[in-house]
């Protein structure tokens, strides 16, 4: 029984006769439903600036034959607006025939409970922890500018009817805390991030006074930004740092070997399985499975368990992330990577938790044997070219390298790379693999879902910072 | 199709009069209905259509200086109003700020003028169908070009905000876009490019074998880049990106930065920003245009703006709240800015890329390398070596960088501004900046 229908003028029985009939001629498809609730509350500039709580819920229908998505959605969950999207597919997909696969998998696993955070933590304690974070924080001394913080909670439920009345379902609990602070000193200012969540309640990352961390972390990326010189500008080696710098993967790498990219030849990998794309060392994964980690997922958007999907081992390409359509067309299974935002928006193939697994280098290894280079420790956002292969990637955090030692902060910066040859460029694998602390969000073709990265330090021979001293 | 104005009353009426009922002194509240219908094409082949039907309220109560807010999507009653019932309770227990409030009444937009921004021309799927299948004849004609996408949007809105001032105002918008994306190869390596439109009428939109045929030659003009050596050099911005300088300037002289203090223009109203030759218009009452508008996200009158004048700083981009802190009038900019584009430089295109020996000519950023409170700037990078006024060599898997104060101060614009967006530049100049290559 689906819990959908309930005050709506249609019961499970009459839709899923219309998606079975809808469907009869087509590949793949099903009707996802989903009931979404979420929260912000933003202090700012010493007041609560904002308390808004959203609530969303809707249909997205989809019928899939050979290559074409015929997709409609709304949030009026009703007989006649089913009849609507179901004559609208069908009008798109009249002069395709094709035969609808049942098989979907099934699973026992959950990676996170059933939970809402909004509700699991009462609004005064929430707009309480909030005030504590400013005086916290301001309590460090006039150089402290500005703080923002905020809370971002929310609890989706998915529903997804398949062609044969099969019902598969998920409840996602999913929690951010942000910590942002900006500090001035000698006329000069400069900001820290931090934050920290995943899927579960908020309590369960701030509690202890836990929130101090996140408060001192973003404290002590500003501090140290407050010292920082220009930074060099050209190419030289690298070492990153554990943890969230495995964005590094997620761009360089992660999108260019989506389903999707390389099923239409446009990414820069596409001709590249079974051979040897990096340097031995290196095996990423991309797993779906990581108890209550942000880009963990039950099963998927179209229903598919999710599993541990390995991309490249000891340097060999070896999978693609797949969703159904992708996987069908190129002849293989789907590894549950098969995401959307939201009911507004169609299946793709996306990453879930990113991850390069340990080595055996030591972080001190690695800084030592460097000459001339940079040390990146926290980054920004990130961004690819698909088809070029070109991606970047700012430093937030980041410090000189002169003669195997550690030097003076430096700006923020750029570095851009090329895909296909960057891991190749990997030379030490360090033994110190740390996931980040849960704040990255996805975007692609204009979706945005949460996902998770990690990696051990690593050494790259040869990068280009784009700083702005010669 | 699209929901008429007195079905999207109601609903605002409704949450405006519930929540009075229970309590809140004043309450704004915007009720939207969109009709989407999108085709897209790839290597011409259908690849996808999608339709997309969605409501949206909007609701802000306020009890004296308390304030929060609620968006669903739902507009049935019942849940309105236990939304409604939800977003008092909220209201009641967060902390008051004197600056929270509806906008002063007299500055509220009076009477709504026809813009021009809304084509009742229903655009069918076949239609968009055999668009699409003229954009990518064109875009696929070179056997350099392996792949294209295209798609075509049709859009209809219509909208209605209210407050419980007694404004009420709303109007239907329409947008048509198409664009098409072209990947090419060569020796086993491949490039990408596009082109796009996107006009508020069926009729102004371009000739599909324009899109096919712009997005196709750009992406065979990219094959083969090379990687350049670390230097300074003047940098020229095209058209597609020059804007984004402005969206920048943008972003600086938000009343939000300003008052935060989180600004690198912070203080520099009334000086010299950009060289004297420079002015920056933001212009809501263009017809047709893109991002006009009579009224902003809270109701209040918009007019044109002068946001530079003979390189200085003249106006920032205010709303209510932050109108408060700063102690100036809302001047019709929340939810930010309209048709904003530099006034035309007097070089012609060619001139500017005549008027040194060497330039680096830039087509495409990627990253979000810019920081508004510092104003340090570094992108990724890609385009083309110019060389005596000639475009010469693709360049790519670089950076730029700088810092926003000293490029703004180093702007040189062209004379070839064109109206394609909501944010317009023409061809400028930065002259120096640093590229970090090999």
């Amino acid at each position: 029984m689906s819990n959908f229908f309930k005050e709506t003028d249609i019961d499970t029985s009459q839709a899923e006769a219309i998606v079975t009939e809808t469907l009869k001629n087509c590949d793949d498809g099903e009707l996802y439903l989903e009931n979404h609730k979420s929260e912000s509350i933003v202090l700012d500039d010493n007041k609560i600036k904002s308390s808004t709580y959203n609530s969303d819920q809707g249909y997205g229908f989809r019928a899939v034959t050979g290559e074409v998505v015929a997709y409609s959605h709304s949030n009026d969950i009703s007989k006649e607006s089913l009849r609507k999207s179901s004559d609208n597919l069908k009008d798109t997909l009249k002069s395709k025939k094709g035969t609808y696969n049942h098989e979907i998998p099934k699973t026992n696993s959950k990676y996170y409970e059933n939970i809402n955070p909004i509700e699991s933590k009462t609004f005064d304690s929430k707009i309480d922890l909030l005030k504590s974070v400013n005086s916290y924080l301001r309590s460090k001394g006039s150089i402290v500018n500005q703080v923002t913080a905020n809370f971002l909670g929310e609890h989706k439920s998915i529903e997804i009817i398949r062609s044969d009345n099969q019902i598969l379902k998920d409840d996602r609990p999913l929690v951010r805390f942000n910590v942002s602070v900006v500090l001035e000193k000698d006329g000069k200012k400069e900001t820290g991030v931090y934050g920290v969540g995943g899927r579960q309640s908020y309590d369960d990352y701030l509690k202890d006074g836990s929130w101090k961390d996140v408060c001192d972390e973003a404290f002590r990326i500003a501090n140290v930004n407050l010292e920082s010189k220009p930074a060099p500008a050209g190419e030289m080696k690298v070492v990153l740092g554990p943890g969230w710098p495995a964005i590094l993967i997620h761009e360089a790498i992660g999108h260019g070997l989506e389903g999707d990219f390389n099923r239409k030849k446009t990414s820069a990998f596409h001709s590249l399985m079974g051979q040897q794309v990096a340097s031995e060392g290196v095996t990423i994964v991309d797993d779906g499975t990581l108890h209550q980690r942000r880009g963990s997922l039950t099963i998927d958007d179209e229903g598919t368990p999710t599993e541990n999907t390995v991309l490249i081992e000891n340097g060999i390409l070896k999978n693609y992330m797949q969703d159904r359509l992708n996987a069908r067309l190129m002849g293989t299974k789907s590894t549950g990577s098969g995401r959307r935002e939201s009911y507004k928006h169609v299946v793709l193939p996306r990453m879930r938790n990113t991850m390069m697994l340990s080595g055996k280098y030591s972080q001190d290894e690695m800084i030592s044997s460097v000459d001339k280079g940079i040390f990146a420790v926290s980054f920004g956002g990130g961004q690819v070219d698909i088809t070029s292969g070109k991606f970047v990637f700012n430093c937030t955090e980041a410090y000189e390298i002169n003669n195997g030692k550690i030097g003076s902060p430096i700006k923020g910066a750029t570095l851009i790379g090329d895909g296909p040859s960057i891991l190749k460029e990997v030379s030490l694998v360090g033994n110190d693999m740390k996931l980040d602390p849960g704040i990255g969000t996805c975007g692609k073709a204009g979706q945005g879902v949460p996902v998770g990265v990690a990696q051990p330090s690593i050494l790259i021979n040869k990068m280009t910072v784009g700083g702005t001293k010669l | 199709m699209i929901r008429d104005q007195e079905f999207l009353k109601d609903i605002a009426s409704y949450c405006i009069e519930n929540s009075k009922k229970l309590g809140a002194t004043d309450v704004g509240v915007k009720v939207i209905h969109s009709v989407s219908e999108n085709v897209s094409f790839r290597n011409k082949k259908l690849d996808e259509s999608n339709r997309a039907d969605s409501f949206a309220v909007n609701l802000t109560t306020y009890i004296e200086k308390k304030k929060s807010s609620i968006n669903s999507s739902d507009l049935s009653k019942s849940n309105l109003e236990k939304l409604i019932e939800r977003c008092i309770d909220a209201t009641k227990i967060t902390p008051s700020d004197e600056n929270n409030s509806l906008p002063d009444k007299d500055l509220m937009s009076k009477e709504i003028r026809d813009l021009n921004l809304y084509d009742e021309t229903h655009y069918p799927n076949d239609k968009k169908i055999e668009f699409l299948k003229k954009v990518e004849e064109t875009a696929s004609t070179d056997e350099k070009i392996v792949n294209t996408e295209a798609g075509f949007t049709e859009n209809k809105n219509n909208f209605i905000l209210a407050n419980s001032n007694g404004f009420l105002g709303g109007y239907k918008t329409s947008n048509f876009s198409s664009s098409c994306v072209a990947v090419s190869k060569i020796n086993g390596a491949m490039e990408r490019d596009y082109e796009f439109g996107s006009t508020r009428f069926l009729e102004d939109m371009m000739e599909p074998e324009e899109i096919g045929k712009i997005a196709a030659d750009k992406a065979i003009k990219k094959l083969g880049p090379k990687k350049i050596k670390s230097e300074r050099i003047g940098v020229i911005f095209d058209k597609r990106i020059s804007k984004g300088i402005l969206s920048t300037l943008a972003s600086a002289i938000s009343a939000s930065a300003i008052a935060r203090g989180t600004s690198f223009l912070k203080d520099q109203i009334n000086s010299e920003v950009f060289p004297n030759s420079i002015n920056i218009i933001d212009d809501p009452k263009i017809e047709k245009g893109l991002g006009s508008q009579n009224f902003d996200s809270e109701g209040v009158e918009t007019n044109s703006l002068k946001l530079v004048e003979n390189g200085i700083l003249k106006n920032y981009l205010i709303d209510t709240y932050y109108g408060k802190k700063l102690n100036l009038k809302s001047n019709g900019r929340s939810g930010g800015t309209t048709n904003l584009y530099f006034e035309n430089g007097t070089l012609s295109f060619k001139d500017l890329l005549n008027s040194e020996k060497k330039f680096l000519y830039i087509t495409e950023t990627i990253g979000h390398g810019g920081n508004i409170i510092t104003g340090d700037y570094s992108v990724g990078a890609s385009g083309f070596m110019v060389e005596d006024g000639e475009l010469t060599y693709p360049v790519s898997e670089i950076t730029i960088a700088g810092n926003f104060k000293e490029m703004f101060k180093n702007i040189t614009l062209a004379n070839d501004l064109e109206m394609k967006y909501s944010t317009n530049a023409p061809t400028l100049l930065i002259n120096q900046m640093t590229v970090a290559g090999k």
